[in-house]
């Protein structure tokens, strides 16, 4: 592939970098061409002689050079766009699919255009919502499940609440499987998690917090793998936490069953302790499980059972954290640090460095159908690079999001997004 | 068509409770008699006398105006006595009180019993327990046999056969007696039978009864000779088949853009009554030259006198015997 002309003016040669792309097994040193929005040559070795004369040339240090990140798990609200496009980018996030929250119940084709269009007046991160499973997240009444994709929603989700009815999350899978559309599924049973705020332990006794049985997990997993069996529905569940689930969903997957998985980085990085005194930047949902969980949550990332990794980003203001554990609100920011927790498996040897890059790029990207996740002439110029090794540590004035409720304050991380590029064009580079 | 002799015994059971297992020979026999007898209700002075002294009661459990009266019409135009009796379904137990109404209706000796029950099987039940002959006019979500003779009439007189044909059925098969009987009759009479819905209108392995399903409206109506629509049953919306009318209509209502796709000759059928703008557009339902719909119901008078005929004439042959 030649580039065609050297008129234009808007090339831009990513020299020097380490190139990796999960979709290809591509790890070496090497270049790439873009021209406008679009990629148009990757190659090892490339620019090694000579750089085309009319292009902008980045010189990446032997910096790593991969995909975008693809985070499949975003809240947002509908005014929050521009702050958490900000968080994105500076985690290295290109694509971010918006969850349905009360804030923004996605049950209407009309909500879903204009968050594509309110993102795009932002212009930072590439936003695509998901649309609701029920309307008004009731788990009642399908939503407009048809329609709603045809507006460009990706997968059908209630966002944090389980479809609870058996019949209605039969049918939600079976009718989305009309349209060849996947059903996310929050795995928690509501009635066994009432009123509960953490993992149910020695440690929520001790503390004399109500617990959530791990059961309140595994007895969704369970009944919706059956339900996708049954169906032919193509079920998803979001943020496995517990070894169980992580058995169950290995199983359905030897037995054919199409159900794939998420989880998010405090699930395999911290446990139930980081609860520690009260903390409730640690208060999420799913809650912070076992150590044997967590290390159960590594070995499903590391075989496949799991599938992806996703932030579970969820802004919360001082005022819904800063309340007595019991009364606070679930959920932490993430999207800056999911790269740089995901690379923690990497240093401690969990995964290899392409594994790890796939679980946040090419595989979220394939389970939603979206053209990302890859380096490959042709698509669209959405990158990171990173350096792997430089260390950080997670702090208010370090984070961009205006919500500052991370589970990993204080945590000392390696791996650092250097640059993000959505369509070409740099959209963050540290030191900003 | 070439005429054949009217041999009843072509149809060799007491009572016609559905159209599964039975032969070619048998559905044509109903088919070729009703096409005399659409010839005879056009003219004046459609009175014959072939049934007189017999009598009909129409039974409906379950309310329907136009297939009643299609029954009716069909038995007096050949000179048989006919009476309704609508059972409200609130007054009826199920059980004990079908067969106690039965046995009730039998003791005052009809010949023929006209039967529409709401479950699936209540008719047969019915015909066990007495010594007339039983017409099912639909039971439940099993079958509507007069239906699909009347479907397959109206397909045979425009299309001139039906073997070979390309059937699209769309809408709610789930709970349509109306899809399965025709699901049979259009196999038996070999036809090629397509269903289009979405998944939660069809019932598990439908497949298996001999016909190929479809969710893409669009593919499944491609180069189609005939398209049925189906009664959607509105009143089950709250259950969650489907989202909302609105995109029910969207992705299966019949409008010219999806009928394109079938062949230009394709001919629009619907069992009525209708819902227009639900599971079809009103200018595709009124479009003289391709919707037989009306044509049906002149279908069903004139196969209906067929049935009520042939069940007569078996009577005749036991009682004799």
């Amino acid at each position: 592939m030649s580039p065609n002309s050297f008129t234009s003016s808007n090339k831009i040669a990513y020299v020097n970098a380490r190139l990796l792309d999960p979709m290809t097994g591509l790890d070496a040193m090497g270049g790439i061409l873009t021209e406008g929005e679009i990629i148009v040559h990757v190659g090892a070795g490339l620019f090694k002689d000579n750089v085309p004369e009319d292009a902008k040339v980045i010189d990446c240090q032997g910096k790593c050079l991969s995909p975008g990140l693809v985070d499949m798990r975003v809240h947002m609200s509908a005014q929050n766009f521009a702050p958490t496009g900000a968080a994105a980018v500076a985690g290295g996030v290109t694509s971010a699919i918006c969850l349905p929250g009360t804030n923004l119940i996605i049950d209407d084709p009309m909500v879903v255009q204009s968050i594509a269009r309110s993102a795009r007046k932002v212009g930072l991160v590439k936003v695509y919502p998901y649309g609701a499973i029920t309307k008004g997240l009731a788990g009642a009444e399908l939503a407009e499940m048809g329609m709603l994709a045809e507006s460009g929603a990706v997968a059908f989700t209630d966002g944090n609440r389980a479809v609870e009815n058996s019949r209605t999350m039969a049918q939600a899978l079976s009718y989305a499987a009309t349209f060849g559309l996947m059903i996310v599924q929050h795995p928690e049973d509501p009635n066994l998690s009432q009123n509960g705020v953490m993992n149910e332990s020695e440690t929520s006794t001790r503390l004399g917090l109500v617990g959530i049985p791990v059961e309140a997990e595994t007895i969704i997993v369970d009944r919706d793998i059956r339900l996708a069996k049954m169906t032919g529905g193509r079920l998803h569940f979001a943020h496995i936490s517990t070894a169980e689930s992580v058995e169950l969903i290995r199983r359905a997957k030897d037995d054919g069953v199409t159900v794939t998985c998420d989880t998010a980085p405090p699930y395999f990085a911290l446990n139930e302790t980081a609860v520690g005194d009260y903390r409730t930047f640690a208060k999420l949902s799913p809650p912070l499980r076992s150590e044997q969980d967590r290390e159960a949550i590594i070995k499903g990332l590391q075989d496949g059972a799991i599938d992806a990794i996703a932030s579970d980003h969820c802004p919360r203001s001082e005022d819904l954290k800063r309340l007595p554990f019991a009364d606070a609100a679930n959920g932490g920011v993430g999207m800056e640090t999911l790269l740089s927790v995901t690379l923690e498996l990497v240093h401690n040897g969990h995964l290899g460095l392409r594994e790890a890059l796939g679980l946040v790029t090419q595989h979220p990207a394939d389970l939603l159908g979206l053209p990302a996740g890859q380096l490959k002439a042709g698509s669209a110029a959405d990158l990171v690079v990173f350096d792997l090794d430089a260390g950080w540590q997670v702090k208010e004035d370090a984070l961009h999001s205006r919500s500052k409720n991370t589970p990993f304050d204080r945590r000392p991380l390696q791996g650092r997004v250097l640059r993000t590029v959505i369509d070409g064009r740099t959209v963050f580079e540290i030191g900003d | 068509m070439t005429a054949s002799v009217f041999d009843p015994s072509q149809f060799p059971l007491p009572h016609l409770l559905g159209i599964e297992g039975l032969s070619p020979v048998a559905i044509s026999l109903f088919l070729d008699r009703a096409d005399e007898y659409v010839e005879l209700n056009r003219k004046r002075g459609k009175m014959l006398d072939t049934l007189s002294g017999r009598t009909i009661m129409n039974l409906f459990f379950e309310d329907s105006t136009r297939t009643r009266t299609s029954f009716e019409l069909a038995g007096k135009r050949l000179g048989a006595e006919v009476i309704n009796m609508s059972v409200s379904t609130s007054s009826i137990k199920k059980g004990e009180t079908l067969i106690d109404t039965a046995m009730t209706l039998n003791a005052m000796h009809p010949d023929v019993l006209v039967v529409r029950h709401g479950s699936s099987g209540a008719v047969k039940l019915l015909s066990e327990k007495v010594n007339c002959a039983v017409v099912n006019a639909g039971d439940g979500s099993h079958e509507h046999p007069t239906q699909a003779l009347l479907d397959a009439l109206t397909i045979r007189r425009r299309k001139g056969h039906i073997d070979g044909l390309q059937v699209a059925i769309c809408g709610d098969i789930l709970h349509s007696r109306v899809a399965r009987s025709n699901i049979h009759l259009l196999n038996t009479m070999g036809a090629r039978v397509r269903l289009i819905a979405p998944k939660t209108l069809l019932p598990l392995k439908v497949e298996r009864m001999g016909a190929e399903v479809f969710h893409d409206m669009k593919a499944g109506l491609k180069d189609c000779d005939i398209v049925m629509m189906l009664r959607l049953q509105t009143e089950r919306m709250k259950t969650n088949f489907f989202p909302t009318v609105r995109e029910y209509y969207h992705f299966y209502g019949l409008n010219y853009n999806k009928l394109k796709e079938a062949k230009n000759d394709a001919l629009i059928m619907h069992p009525g009554p209708m819902n227009r703008g639900v599971e079809i557009a009103s200018d595709v339902a009124d479009d003289i030259g391709r919707s037989a719909i009306r044509e049906q119901v002149e279908m069903g008078v004139a196969v209906r006198m067929a049935c009520l005929e042939v069940l007569s004439e078996n009577l005749n042959r036991e009682q004799s015997a």
